[in-house]
C-alpha cells in the first residue's frame, strides 16, 4: 500500500510541473520562444501574491485573483515592450534577454524580499485530506493536479473552439500569412505572454502554498518545466500534464527509497525518455 | 477612378532591389493580369501592395488612400485580400477553418460566406473537416481563393493559382473568375502561362527585371510584342 500512495502523490505532484510547464509550452508552442526567466516569472508571481497576503491580510487564494490581471498585464507589456523586438531569424537574442531577465528578477527580489525562504499560509487546507478508497490524499496536491487539469482544458478550449484561438494557431504556422488575414501577429505574441503569466499565477500560488520559496529557485522550476514539456513532446499540452507526471512519479519514488534520491530520479527518468523516444511522447504531426 | 494604383513603386530584400519605380493602376470592376518570367518582380509587386513588404505611404494607393506604409493586417482590413504564391494554407487549421480565418480582420457585408463559397466549390464542403494541407494541389488552390474571399475585398490578388496544378483543374479554378468579378471585386492575376491571362483580363501588364515593358489590352497586344516584353526585344 505505500507504493500506491507514493505513486497517488507523484502524480499530483506531477500537476503542479505540469503548471509550472504549460506557460512555457505556451509561449513556445505560438512563438517559437524559450523563455528562460519562466521559472523566475513563477517566483515573482509568487512573492506577489505574498505581499497582496500581508498587506490586505488575504488568504492566498483570494490574493491569486488579484494577482492575476496584474500578471496578465505584465506579462503583456513584457511582450510588447521587449521580447517581440527579439523575435527574428536568430534563435539567440531572446535566449539572451530572458536570460538576462531572469538574473534581474532574481536581484530584484533579492533587494526587495531579502533571501529568507518565505511561504504562503494557506490555513487548513493545507493539511486537509480526503480518503480514496485505502489511501488518504491531501486536498492541496488534489486541488494542485485539478487545477493543471482545469488549465490545460481551458487553454485547449480557447485554442480549438474559439476564433482567437484561430488566430493563435495560424499565427504558429506562418506569421507573415496570419498578417494577410488581417491578424496582427505582435498582438497575437503579446496576448499569448499575458495569458501564459495568468497560468504562472496559478502555478505560483500551489508551488507557494506547497513548499517554502525563496528568490533563487526559480531555474530549478524551470528545469522541472522543461522536463515535462520535452518528455511531453513539443506542442502538445496533454503531453506536458503526461510530461510533469512522469517527473512527478520519479521523484516520489525515488525519495521513497532514498529521501537523497528525489531531484536525481527525475531527472534520470527524464534521460531515460529522452533515450526511447527523442523527439517525446506526443510529438506534434505538423512542424 | 482608380481602385488601386501604384506610382513608383520601388522594393529591396536587403541590398537586392527588385522592383525600379513600377506604374500600375487597376479601376474598380477590373481584371487585370500581370505576366512575366521567373524573377521578373511579379510576387514582389503584390507583396508590396498587401504590406508584406512596406513602402512609402504614397507608393500605393487604395480608393484614395496611401497604404503604401500600412502593415498588410491594416490593408487587409480595407479590402485587398491576397491569394499568396504557394497557396499558403494554415496545417494547425482544417479547411474550414482556414475558410473562417480569411474573414478575421474583414467580416464585411457582402456575397461571400462558408455557404456561398462551398456552392462555389462544391468539393471544399465534403473536405470542411480535413487539415488544410490534405487535400490535392488543386483543392488547396480553391480553399486558398475562397480564404481571401470570405473578407469580400475590393480586390482580389492572385499570385499563380494555376502553378503546378493539371489542365483541367486550371480550367475549374479558373470557371470562378467570372462570379467573383460578378460579385463585385476587382481582380489582379499574376501569372507565367501567357495564354491564360490574356483570356481572362481586360488589362495585361507585362514586366521584366523589376520594370513594366508593356501594358494594353488583349486585343491590342500582339504575340510579338508580349515576346519581346517578356524576354527582352533581341536588340
Ligand atoms: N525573400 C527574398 N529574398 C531575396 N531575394 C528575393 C526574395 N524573394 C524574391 N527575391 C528576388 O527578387 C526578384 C523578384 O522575385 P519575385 O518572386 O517577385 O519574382 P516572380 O516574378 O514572382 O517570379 P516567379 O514567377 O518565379 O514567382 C528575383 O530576382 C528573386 O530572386
Ligand atoms: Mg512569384
Amino acid at each position: 500500500m505505500i507504493w500506491l500512495d507514493t505513486l497517488v502523490q507523484g502524480i499530483l505532484l506531477g500537476g503542479l510541473y505540469a503548471l509550472f510547464a504549460a506557460g512555457l509550452s505556451l509561449i513556445f508552442g505560438i512563438m517559437r520562444l524559450v523563455n528562460l526567466a519562466h521559472g523566475d516569472l513563477i517566483v515573482l508571481a509568487a512573492f506577489l501574491i505574498l505581499t497582496i497576503v500581508g498587506t490586505l491580510s488575504l488568504h492566498p487564494f483570494l490574493a491569486a485573483i488579484l494577482a492575476a490581471p496584474v500578471m496578465f498585464g505584465l506579462g503583456w507589456a513584457l511582450q510588447r515592450f521587449i521580447l517581440n523586438r527579439t523575435l527574428g531569424e536568430d534563435i539567440l537574442p531572446p535566449l539572451l534577454v530572458t536570460f538576462g531577465l531572469s538574473i534581474a528578477i532574481q536581484n530584484g527580489l533579492l533587494e526587495a524580499f531579502s533571501a529568507d525562504s518565505r511561504r504562503l499560509q494557506g490555513g487548513q487546507i493545507e493539511t486537509a485530506s480526503i480518503s480514496l478508497g485505502p489511501i488518504s490524499v491531501g486536498i492541496l496536491p488534489l486541488m494542485t493536479f485539478l487545477a493543471a487539469i482545469f488549465t490545460i482544458l481551458a487553454l485547449n478550449h480557447l485554442f480549438y473552439r474559439t476564433r482567437i484561438g484561430r488566430a493563435f494557431r495560424a499565427t504558429s504556422d506562418d506569421a507573415v500569412t496570419a498578417g494577410l488575414m488581417g491578424i496582427e501577429p505582435r498582438s497575437i505574441f503579446a496576448l499569448t505572454t499575458a495569458i501564459a503569466m495568468l497560468v504562472v499565477t496559478l502555478a505560483a500560488l500551489f508551488l507557494g502554498m506547497r513548499a517554502n520559496f525563496d528568490p533563487s529557485i526559480g531555474p530549478a522550476r524551470l528545469l522541472y518545466a522543461f522536463e515535462a514539456v520535452i518528455i511531453g513532446g513539443l506542442g502538445s499540452l496533454w503531453g506536458t500534464l503526461a510530461g510533469g507526471v512522469i517527473i512527478g512519479v520519479a521523484q516520489t519514488m525515488g525519495a521513497a527509497i532514498n529521501p537523497e534520491w528525489q531531484i536525481l530520479a527525475g531527472h534520470i527518468a527524464f534521460l531515460l525518455i529522452l533515450l526511447v523516444r527523442p523527439r517525446g511522447l506526443f510529438p506534434r504531426a505538423v512542424d | 477612378m482608380a481602385l488601386l494604383e501604384t506610382r513608383g513603386l520601388t522594393a529591396f530584400y536587403g541590398d537586392f532591389q527588385a522592383l525600379f519605380g513600377v506604374d500600375v493602376t487597376v479601376a474598380v470592376g477590373e481584371t487585370v493580369a500581370i505576366i512575366g518570367a521567373n524573377g521578373a518582380g511579379k510576387s514582389t509587386l503584390l507583396r508590396s501592395i498587401s504590406g508584406v513588404l512596406r513602402n512609402d505611404p504614397e507608393a500605393c494607393i487604395f480608393d484614395g488612400q496611401p497604404i503604401g506604409a500600412l502593415p498588410s493586417s491594416r490593408i487587409m482590413a480595407l479590402g485587398v485580400a491576397m491569394v499568396p504564391e504557394g497557396r499558403r494554407l494554415f496545417p494547425s487549421l482544417s479547411v474550414e477553418e482556414n475558410l473562417l480565418i480569411g474573414a478575421y480582420g474583414r467580416a464585411g457585408q457582402g456575397y461571400w460566406n462558408l455557404d456561398s463559397i462551398y456552392e462555389l466549390f462544391p468539393i471544399l464542403r465534403e473536405r470542411r473537416r480535413s487539415p488544410g494541407t490534405a487535400l490535392s494541389g488543386g483543392q488547396q488552390q480553391m480553399v486558398a481563393i475562397g480564404r481571401a474571399l470570405m473578407s469580400n475585398p475590393r480586390i482580389l490578388l492572385c499570385d499563380e493559382i494555376s502553378l503546378g496544378l493539371a489542365p483541367i483543374v486550371i480550367k475549374d479554378i479558373y470557371a470562378a473568375i467570372p462570379r467573383i468579378k460578378e460579385a463585385g471585386a476587382s481582380i489582379v492575376v499574376v501569372e507565367q502561362d501567357v495564354g491564360q491571362a490574356l483570356r481572362v483580363a481586360d488589362r495585361v501588364y507585362c514586366m521584366m527585371e523589376g520594370r513594366i515593358t508593356l501594358d494594353g489590352t488583349p486585343a491590342t497586344l500582339s504575340r510579338d510584342a508580349i515576346h519581346d516584353a517578356y524576354f527582352g526585344a533581341a536588340a
